[in-house]
């Protein structure tokens, strides 16, 4: 479904992405792992259009993205949605505010159709009762519920996952985990995840890609994964400090 | 030697990309101001956020500004035995030239460093990324509301302050300086043309620009967390107020012309 092919960017002189080549299969969750500064956030930025590559195609539906000019992308934008690393919940709206935004946007859906709505995505993600408040008032974990709940509103075909779990403690990473599988079972969606997060990676994933200098050196099955004996994915998966690796 | 000329030339290169920056995010938010569909509560929103939430600020630098004023052109005209011209002095300079600049400078340092401080927050916190992502152009919901609140608000806060600083020169002119309220109003009146708080209110449109767009601008373009956010702000006032300033003085010689 999409294909993203031989993409490379750099910043300034820093290569980030170097020639990354990977599939990621419709109604399939896919995780990207690797380091931190590896290049996993700029390359769910080229996925959803935000950042525009140096070399290379992303491919959705055999339509290149990266030819793509803004009302074309925009169209496009609206089969995704993205949950960010800090949830980036708009400071001066309510939660049902929040994820009642994209369908206030872009249907001619009335406010009581919205909030149906609104209800329902908001129950999905275990959340009752919260629709008044702030997302200043809100936890760590409650705010990437309600951003998933935005991120889904639409009932998007793709959606992107910058970092679910980081910040978050282990029990409330794992009922995010939960709540991506179960979610992405009910909707039959395609979910794209980067994280450094191991334990989330295998309990959620259909595949696996590793990013490692600017390039995927490593896909497979969590199974195939775990088989590798890959020494960079070996030592990333594992967390040691030793290997070919360099710790900086 | 060589180094000189390369912060020079950095300083000037630096220069042209935010003078382009900022033309081109006026040219997007010109192009987006007439694309449907049109959101008023935002703009409505903004508006009372520059306008109505200015207002005390305005009247208050307004009423001392206009009793300076009388106090000022008094002490100055009594030495040509011109007393009955503080009137006219204080309304011509309240019109003309401290109204509106005045009010430009304090909406700049209230709303405009509060725009900045906001569209900044948003920018590092991803609240912006997350727009372009749900297919949001940001220049229009976000810029655009703002740049219209600015030049639609700062001509009314204009001639609030020109009113109240009217009055309050009077209210220093005839209980404090014993001027005849009659010559005050009368002078007033026979001098003080509709040309010259039109002027004024013209003036106070381009600052209104202007504030809005150096903070929308210097608010968007954030970098570097919470320590770039307090950065934006205090350029944003910087720079906005600096321009009003240049602005003042070539629409002002263009004026007189």
């Amino acid at each position: 479904m999409i294909k993203i092919t031989d993409l490379k960017k750099s910043f300034n002189s820093k290569k980030v992405l170097d020639g990354v080549n990977l599939d990621i299969e419709q109604g399939k969750i896919t995780v990207i792992i690797g380091r931190s500064g590896e290049g996993k956030s700029v390359l769910i930025k080229h996925i959803i259009g935000l950042l525009k590559p140096d070399g290379g195609s992303i491919s959705l539906d055999d339509e290149d993205i990266t030819a793509m000019d803004e009302k074309e992308l925009n169209n496009v934008r609206k089969r995704f949605g993205m949950l960010f690393q800090s949830a980036a919940l708009f400071d001066s709206m309510t939660v049902a505010e929040n994820v009642g935004f994209p369908l206030k946007e872009h249907t001619d859906m009335d406010e009581d159709k919205i909030m149906e709505i609104v209800k329902d995505k908001l129950k999905r993600v275990g959340l009752v009762g919260v629709e008044n408040m702030m997302p200043a008032d809100l936890s760590g974990g409650m705010k990437k519920r309600v951003g998933l709940a935005r991120a889904i509103a639409m009932d998007p075909e793709i959606v992107l996952f910058d970092e679910p779990t980081t910040g978050l403690d282990p029990i409330m990473s794992d009922s995010i985990a939960h709540l991506m599988l179960e979610t992405q079972k009910d909707l039959k969606t395609t979910y794209i995840a980067i994280t450094h997060d191991i334990p989330l990676t295998y309990k959620i994933a259909d595949k696996i890609a590793m990013l490692h200098e600017g390039k995927i050196i490593e896909t497979g099955t969590v199974k195939e994964i775990k088989a590798s004996t890959n020494p960079v994915l070996m030592q990333f998966v594992e967390g040691r400090a030793e290997g070919p690796i360099k710790v900086y | 030697m060589s180094g000189f000329f390369e912060y020079i030339g950095e300083m000037a290169e630096n220069a042209i990309r935010v003078t382009g920056e900022i033309f081109l995010m006026l040219y997007q938010s010109v192009v987006w101001m007439f694309v449907p569909p049109f959101k008023l509560r935002n703009l409505f929103k903004q508006m009372e956020f520059v306008g109505v939430k200015s207002m005390f600020v305005v009247l208050l630098t307004g009423s001392f500004t206009g009793m300076v004023l009388a106090l000022q052109s008094y002490n100055a005209l009594k030495r040509f035995g011109a007393e009955s011209l503080v009137g006219p002095t204080v309304a011509l300079s309240m019109a003309r030239e401290l109204g509106p600049v005045l009010t430009g400078l304090m909406v700049t340092g209230r709303a405009g460093s509060a725009m900045a401080t906001e569209l900044g927050t948003m920018r590092v916190t991803e609240q912006i990324d997350a727009l372009y992502t749900m297919a949001v152009n940001p220049i229009k919901y976000l810029v655009v509301p703002r740049i219209i609140a600015g030049i639609l608000m700062l001509p009314v806060l204009t001639v609030i302050a020109d009113f109240i600083g009217v009055a309050g020169g009077y209210f220093i002119s005839v209980h404090v300086l014993n001027i005849n309220p009659g010559v005050y109003i009368g002078r007033t009146i026979d001098f003080v043309k509709v040309e010259d708080i039109f002027d004024g209110l013209i003036k106070s449109f381009f600052f209104g620009l202007i504030l809005s767009l150096v903070a929308c601008y210097q608010g968007f373009y954030t970098k570097g967390g919470a320590e770039g956010v307090g950065r934006a702000a205090t350029k944003s006032v910087v720079m906005a107020s600096v321009l009003i300033l240049i602005a003042d003085y070539f629409l002002t010689s263009m004026m007189l012309k």
